[in-house]
């Protein structure tokens, strides 16, 4: 079963530049893929279309059954509830510890309150924070507040985890950490994973399929890739 | 239940964010206070004006005084076409007998004068006693009156009738703009102090957003953080109108100026005043910040 189903998007912005040229992709149940490319591949443009912050000009892309080029603004929440999302800067509010940040997801869906703790623990467990609830995300390394927002994404149980250069702001050491905590959860909680990143050492050592793109065009798709600089 | 336990989460939040951003909410809050106070002036001007116009339109009379010689067939003839006017209300008719007894009756001296005189040789008039239906046209109504045969003389205090009739008329027109105009005012005052605390909170609702908040889920907060600011924005201006207004009342006794401008008495009409400033009030709030967090549930 494919979980995520791209066809023949087109993508152009406002102002006249083209990021995305007619894409056909299709990423199956489970999957691990990573998706990479120079700046201006239409990497970042790709992974926004799929947690609809941007609209593809034409074309279908269909996420877990919903066809998410159509959906209305305001339902677009259906959408987010089956996804969870990770940025290169966490964002994560300052104002609230590691527990609130994380358990602010299940909060705004309306869970009742054991069902949020069981579920908050439990996905900060798997992220190794369990011992630092109470921390505020400021007193945290980067490395562990990006492991607090890894828990607020995964909290809801999604099918579907995006990550947009989650290791763009950390050291070798520290991305390699949370590398690990992903592929645990692709393992254990069978979370479909896709992947922005442009690091090397991280595509080249974890040994899973590789999407390449460049200048918005599919260059290949190969299971258990590597980073290869001449086809960026 | 989970509408319930989503409500009780908003209400929670909104007064988080109220005092979280007090300045803020403190700067909103005075706003709306000095604008409700001025909309309740308004309002109660506005109904104390069309109170007393009312009070004083139904006073309003036209006295017809029929010609000395009329007979008994000229009054009946006389009282159909009063009864055919249009604008004719009800009508009160008084023979000359009557107006003697009357007379008679008020006062010693004209008790003796009076009756020196035989009916049939009598100086008194039948009169009729006319109310209208629209105080407005009550100029129109006393000509067509006039033009009947055997009316001698109308009477219905002409020139300072017609002027207050209109003054009252744009003194409620303008009462009624300013109420309005102020209204819009406080939207727009609200709408940009809320988004002052919002775009503070632009971060959050993005956030929410992202984690598959509903737009429902996301404004109910502000929502009901305007209307809290609403709320306690209306507060002192109810205890200002309350209070002043009583004051006011019997300061002049329940008369403005003459017996004739009547004041509304304060029971019921602070406590409906005091609903409609309220109501204004959390509406505003509502309105206010329904609108400015719509802007960022495009994300």
């Amino acid at each position: 079963m494919d979980l995520v189903r791209i066809k023949n998007v087109e993508k152009k912005y406002k102002n006249g530049v083209t990021a995305i040229y007619d894409l056909n992709l299709a990423i199956e149940k489970g999957a691990f893929v990573f998706v990479i490319g120079g700046s201006g591949s239409g990497k970042s443009t790709l992974i926004k279309m799929l947690y609809r912050e941007e609209k593809p000009t034409k074309g279908q892309i269909i996420v877990g059954g919903l066809d998410v080029a159509k959906l209305k603004n305001r339902k677009v929440y259906k959408l987010r509830r089956k996804l969870g999302i990770v940025f290169q800067d966490y964002r994560l509010l300052p104002k609230q510890t590691v527990y609130e940040n994380v358990a602010f997801a299940l909060e705004v869906i309306g869970a009742k309150k054991d069902e949020i703790r069981v579920k908050v623990l439990k996905a900060l467990e798997d992220v190794g924070l369990k011992h630092k609830l109470h921390e505020y995300p400021d007193h945290l390394s980067g490395g562990e507040q990006q492991r607090v927002a890894i828990a607020r994404a995964i909290v809801n149980d999604p099918k579907l985890l995006l990550c947009d250069e989650p290791t763009g702001n950390l050291d070798p050491d520290m991305s390699m950490e949370i590398m690990k905590v992903l592929e645990d959860i692709n393992e254990k909680r069978g979370t479909t994973i896709i992947m922005v990143t442009h690091d090397k050492d991280i595509v080249n050592k974890m040994k899973k399929q590789v999407i390449t793109l460049k200048e918005g065009r599919l260059v290949n798709f190969k299971k258990k890739g590597t980073y290869n600089n001449e086809a960026i | 239940m989970k509408p319930f336990r989503m409500l009780g989460r908003s209400i929670r939040d909104a007064f988080k964010s109220v005092i979280r951003n007090f300045s803020l909410s403190l700067a909103s809050i005075s706003c709306i206070t000095i604008t409700l106070i001025i909309v309740a002036i308004a309002i109660i001007a506005s109904f104390n004006v069309q109170n007393f116009t009312k009070e004083i339109e139904r006073d309003m009379t036209i006295v017809v005084f029929l010609e000395n010689d009329a007979t008994e067939e000229d009054v009946e003839s006389v009282k159909g076409k009063i009864e055919k006017i249009n604008n004719v209300d009800n009508y009160k008719f008084q023979s000359k007998v009557d107006v003697k007894k009357q007379m008679q009756a008020e006062s010693e001296v004209f008790n003796r004068v009076l009756d020196e005189w035989e009916d049939d040789e009598s100086p008194l008039k039948d009169t009729f006693q006319v109310k209208v239906k629209e105080i407005e046209n009550i100029g129109k109504t006393a000509k067509q009156i006039q033009s009947i045969e055997k009316v001698s003389v109308v009477r219905y205090g002409e020139g300072m009738v017609d002027k207050m009739v209109t003054a009252f008329a744009s003194i409620e027109k303008v009462t009624y703009g300013i109420v309005i105009a102020l209204v819009i005012v406080t939207v727009f005052l609200i709408i940009n102090t809320i988004k002052l605390t919002i775009s503070a909170r632009k971060r959050e609702i993005s956030i929410m957003r992202l984690v598959g908040a509903s737009n429902f889920t996301i404004k109910t907060p502000f929502i009901v953080e305007g209307m809290i600011l609403g709320l306690f924005g209306s507060i002192v201006p109810i205890i200002i109108s309350t209070y002043g207004y009583l004051a006011f009342y019997n300061h002049f006794d329940g008369y403005l100026f003459s017996e004739l401008i009547q004041l509304i008495k304060p029971e019921p009409f602070i406590y409906t005043t005091s609903l409609i400033v309220l109501v204004i009030g959390i509406l505003v709030g509502m309105i206010g910040s329904a609108s400015a967090v719509k802007k960022y549930l495009k994300v």
